[in-house]
């Protein structure tokens, strides 16, 4: 890979931390409806010369329980067209985007000084046709950043909120390895913003998104943080994390529909949600292990075994993870040993 | 990649018709990686995208998502995906669009499945070899090639070496075509999981742990597998000890088996060529799982059997209670085994010239040890049997 420079991470955007919006760039709505994707991100005018600099045409909005990415830091921003607005789906908060939104999100480590260094940024495209997903990559002097659909991986080191050090190869997905995450029904689809799960930097940032919302007439329960004992129980907050984790293809419209394992917040029954369900494509992913979820045997559990491990041929989730979340895993170990046992 | 095709192709926009269709040529070389998986995106309805020959060194998964695409390499020999050195992706290539033809390539040393299809409808394998070149290994991917959630799917003149569980796997499927392909060396050399109208006919599978199995899961979203023929297979010494990692259904194949049909419906064996299989040549099994799943059927019904030239099985049965039923049978298990599932109302027809025995075990429940066996009464080949499958003539002509 020609741009794939091991350097890439250390010389990467230099962008403070909470991305500060001085932003005269104006957004182009050709750009985001055009049937040809933009060769660099500038051409969209969602950031103002870096990856620091939004437009102030965006929102920013962060999530409660958000998907591990290697441990990653994440900008996210949604932006409507003029007099767009968005929609919100009474049942769980998904929100219903506009021809002519994206959804921008920038993906960094900080650095020493800690200061964000952005690696990429992932935009989603409403266009009259549907959504589509573009992966694109921050050169070196962090000044634009390249369509690059076929992907790459970059070299980082970070060290982790516990301390621990970590030399991983980021994979910055392709194409289509994005819409495999984004894929209900085999269409492109949004995953993050549901109003039960969303944040927002200031009070201003919401009420700015709250302007261009119709709807839900019943108030969106807000979802249990993974991380967060007070906010929910440890079932919730285990539920939570899969649903944000796994959900998205492991739902009966995903990916991962073949599997007959289900984390999309929905009740499909225990067999169903993991509890004693017997591997059935897992192949080495089984780790010689019977059961997906074995109740009071974390140790014993295949979902367990799958998501400590960085073999590709093994790991879960299968995209965007090269290094364990060690963090998750003690959160979904301790409900599982918590869970009652059926028999000896 | 030929830069002025491009050009044109983004000229006319994605909306393109068939007839502008394109070939992207793409070599090997060091950014192989990043120059395929480019074309592979880029490639419109219609398009070939052209693998020149020689080693492809991969250092990811690749993935197809558009519709009416053609793969093609300059042979199974020549041209060689080589996944040793893959980093991330649970497949080699996954391909997710209709009308997708794979022919002329190989796949090698996949971190987990070789070539994964999924709601990929009329897709076609053709010419293919999928490999774990170090031999049976459990350390192997799962599935060589997998086509699942598919209607309309066909596997023709594809070899599938080394899976850890299934060398050609078709999972909750529809109108299924599996001929002129070899599984060796894999755990089941050739598996229909869940899966709705198939032909498996004129393949050979030897050395696999198991060598054709028809079988059909609780929990999935779709289950009651029916309507399949196993004919004109040769099914021939698959002896290899199974290497399956535990808790995969097929970790439970005993080496030795033939053809093993579990809780299916409207199965037909006949025609093949089975023999030198330790423990079986054809069995007929319920699932005897605890499974928690109300939809689930896990009997098998209406199996027919006939016209089988049988070798020798049996002496080795690597399954609960066949060494004892082999010495009282005078050294050998036989040659065709049916566990008993669901009672009379639910035996199959079998009407070989071999020693069929039933366990008696009507009850899934039941405790093995409390088998009762009896001999099976040859029956005669059924008088309706299941028509043939037939393909969409664009798939048939692909091959051609």
């Amino acid at each position: 890979m020609r741009l794939l420079l091991p350097a890439l991470a250390l010389l990467g955007a230099a962008a403070s931390l909470s991305a500060t919006r001085s932003g005269s760039a104006s957004v182009s709505q050709d750009a985001i409806l055009s049937s040809v994707a933009p060769a660099t991100l500038s051409a969209f005018g969602f950031f103002d010369g870096d990856a620091a600099h939004p437009s102030a045409e965006l929102i920013p909005y962060k999530l409660g329980t958000p998907l591990f990415s290697d441990y990653s830091e994440k900008q996210r921003f949604i932006y409507l067209p003029q007099n767009g607005m968005l929609k919100a789906e009474e049942s769980d908060g998904r929100l219903d985007f506009p021809v002519g939104s994206a959804i921008v999100k920038s993906f960094g480590y900080p650095s020493e000084t800690g200061a964000l260094k952005v690696i990429e940024t992932r935009v989603l495209l409403r266009k009259a046709t549907g959504w589509v997903a573009l992966p694109y990559i921050w050169r070196a002097d962090g000044k634009d950043a390249d369509l690059r659909v076929g992907g790459a991986r970059v070299a980082v080191h970070f060290k982790t909120s516990s301390g621990a050090i970590k030399d991983i190869n980021y994979g910055v997905p392709n194409k289509n390895q994005c819409k495999q995450c984004h894929s209900v029904n085999g269409e492109t689809m949004p995953i993050g913003p549901r109003l039960g799960n969303m944040a927002f930097p200031t009070k201003n940032d919401e009420k700015r998104l709250f302007a261009r919302l119709f709807g839900p007439n019943t108030p969106v329960m807000k979802w249990t943080k993974w991380d967060d004992p007070k906010s929910g129980s440890l079932n919730q907050r285990a539920t939570s994390y899969l649903q944000i984790n796994c959900g998205h293809c492991h739902s009966p419209a995903g990916s991962a529909s073949n599997s007959g394992l289900f984390f999309d917040g929905k009740d499909h029954g225990p067999a169903n949600a993991g509890i004693n369900k017997r591997p059935v494509a897992a192949g080495r992913g089984s780790g010689n292990l019977d059961f997906v979820i074995a109740p009071g045997y974390p140790e014993q559990s295949i979902l367990i075994y799958r998501l400590k491990s960085l073999d590709p041929g093994i790991s879960m989730p299968e995209l965007g993870r090269t290094t364990a979340h060690d963090e998750g895993i003690k959160l979904l170990e301790e409900w599982i040993a918590s869970m009652k046992v059926d028999k000896p | 990649m030929k830069i002025a095709l491009l050009v044109t192709a983004a000229l006319l926009g994605s909306t393109a018709p068939a007839v502008y269709a394109k070939t992207i040529q793409v070599n090997i070389g060091a950014d192989a990686q990043e120059k395929l998986q480019e074309a592979l995106i880029t490639a419109e309805p219609g398009d070939i995208v052209q693998l020149g020959e020689g080693k492809f060194i991969l250092t990811d998964g690749l993935s197809l998502d558009v519709n009416k695409v053609t793969v093609k390499g300059a042979g199974a020999k020549s041209t060689i995906l080589d996944f040793t050195g893959q980093q991330g992706a649970g497949e080699g290539l996954l391909i997710t669009s209709d009308d997708v033809v794979l022919r002329d390539f190989a796949v090698e040393n996949s971190k987990g499945d070789g070539i994964k299809s999924k709601g990929a409808d009329r897709i076609v394998y053709h010419n293919l070899r999928v490999e774990w070149t170090g031999g049976p290994k459990e350390t192997n991917g799962a599935y060589g090639v997998y086509p699942v959630d598919s209607s309309d799917v066909l596997i023709d003149s594809v070899i599938v070496r080394g899976a850890s569980d299934a060398g050609i796997y078709v999972g909750q499927s529809r109108n299924i075509i599996v001929r002129n392909s070899v599984a060796i060396e894999n755990v089941a050399g050739i598996e229909i999981e869940n899966s709705f109208n198939a032909d498996v006919h004129d393949n050979v599978a030897i050395k696999n742990t198991g060598g054709i199995l028809v079988f059909d899961l609780p929990n999935l979203l779709q289950m009651g597998g029916h309507n399949v023929r196993v004919f004109e297979n040769v099914i021939i010494d698959n002896m290899t000890p199974n290497f399956a990692p535990k808790g995969n259904i097929v970790g439970n194949v005993p080496t030795g088996t033939g053809v093993m049909v579990m809780a299916n419906r409207n199965v037909e064996v006949f025609d093949n060529v089975i023999g030198e299989n330790g423990t079986s040549n054809v069995m007929i099994v319920g699932y005897r799982f605890p499974y928690n799943d109300k939809n689930y059927n896990p009997v098998p019904s209406n199996i027919a059997v006939w016209d089988n030239q049988h070798m020798r099985a049996g002496w080795a049965p690597k399954i609960s209670g066949g060494a004892e039923v082999a010495a009282a049978m005078g050294g050998s298990f036989p040659s065709i085994f049916w566990d008993g599932s669901g009672g009379a109302a639910n035996a199959p027809v079998i009407a070989d010239n071999v020693m069929a025995l039933s366990f008696g075990l009507s009850d899934l429940a039941a405790d093995p040890n409390t088998a009762k066996t009896a001999p099976m009464a040859r029956g005669v080949k059924p008088a309706n049997t299941l028509p043939a499958i037939k393909l969409p003539d664009t798939m048939e002509a692909a091959v051609k």
